[in-house]
């Protein structure tokens, strides 16, 4: 396996959509290739900074103020 | 686990989707073949007349939607307005969901057209689409191979770390971004995104694929940049500081060994891909 076709499987192997077959050779690929074990790596840790951090914060009073403006319009659409 | 993060309180339970064997959605968690849908009796009760079932409704998703709508306006007070807006028009419109997708995924597809909408008003009536600024080569191959410190986000106090991420995310073009909130912050699938966005499926996984690089490429940058400023401050002359020596001659190959910085997210006896993939964790 190349690193090109390592790469083109990157997403399936980080959503775990791969079979078993091409799951050893891409084990092997990585256990010789840094540079593809580091991006998949760090890869998934973007993923997961991203999954863990809400970077736009959405307060309480935020949220039942807009709660209270959507609903009284969707009584008065009735 | 291989990360302390800031708890997102959005969510009760934190599952990275390459962590969970069962990993589908985190938004919805999947009915089996013959299971209702918990929202489809909820819009069958708001058809009836209850609005006190939307309610619910829009309690369940209205911070999913903010976050959406943010994504793509970039502008809270837009944002605020597109989730009133979405939430409004799905109520005045229920009659029109067939069901043939889940109650969400038909709900983001209204915020982000609203979305797009709203950013069509702002730049006065300049014609706005979702597949703004994608042709762009930046990222779709990796660069850069220097590994990240073993906790990089402890380098930062929290409302760096939110800058970090806010000015990295909003960097990649709206096509990419929208992408990338909808399957790996919000949990939808590939199908529920293509949806939700009118794209088809390949048009999502390669926007998904350019996301996460250009993404994890930038935040190498801060993350890289951040650890080797740590380590010359420390500045004990270990004399085994890494070298570039990889092709791209910019960073350490990640299986050689490092001082006390252990394998990241790599399941001791796993193998480098981690846990075995679970029967139901595909999308593709």
């Amino acid at each position: 396996m190349t690193c090109t076709e390592f790469l083109s499987m990157l997403d399936d192997v980080i959503d775990q959509s791969i079979a078993a077959e091409t799951r050893a050779e891409i084990e092997v690929h990585l256990r010789k290739c840094g540079h593809c074990e580091v991006v998949l790596d760090t890869t998934r840790k973007t993923i997961e900074i991203y999954r863990c951090h809400e970077i736009y914060e959405f307060p309480t009073e935020v949220s039942e103020r807009l709660h209270t403006v959507i609903m009284d319009r969707c009584k008065k659409a009735k | 686990m291989f990360y302390r993060l800031t708890p997102n309180r959005s969510r009760p339970v934190q599952y990275p989707a390459f962590l969970h064997p069962n990993f589908m959605s985190t938004i919805q968690p999947v009915a089996g073949q013959n299971e209702q849908h918990p929202d489809v009796a909820l819009v069958e009760r708001v058809r009836a007349g209850d609005l006190a079932a939307y309610d619910t409704l829009v309690r369940k998703y209205e911070r999913q939607l903010f976050r959406i709508a943010q994504h793509i306006t970039q502008n809270r007070e837009d944002a605020e307005d597109v989730m009133q807006d979405a939430f409004l028009k799905a109520y005045e419109k229920l009659d029109q969901f067939q069901g043939n997708s889940k109650f969400y995924t038909w709900l983001v597809r209204i915020a982000v057209n609203e979305s797009l909408m709203r950013l069509r008003k702002r730049r006065t009536g300049k014609m706005v689409s979702i597949d703004e600024d994608i042709a762009t080569e930046e990222g779709s191959v990796p660069r850069d191979f220097a590994d990240w410190a073993p906790n990089p986000e402890q380098n930062y106090n929290q409302s760096e770390l939110s800058e970090i991420l806010k000015k990295t995310i909003q960097g990649l073009p709206q096509g990419f971004r929208v992408v990338f909130v909808l399957r790996d912050v919000d949990g939808l699938s590939t199908e529920e995104a293509a949806e939700a966005l009118g794209l088809s499926v390949p048009a999502v996984k390669s926007r998904l694929l350019r996301a996460r690089l250009q993404l994890r490429e930038r935040l190498t940058r801060y993350f890289k940049k951040k650890a080797s400023a740590v380590s010359q401050a420390n500045s004990a002359p270990k004399g085994n500081e890494p070298q570039a020596n990889g092709p791209m001659g910019n960073g350490p190959r990640a299986n050689e060994p490092r001082e006390s910085e252990p394998s990241v997210n790599e399941p001791k006896g796993n193998g480098p891909l981690g846990a075995e993939p679970g029967g139901d964790g595909a999308d593709a």
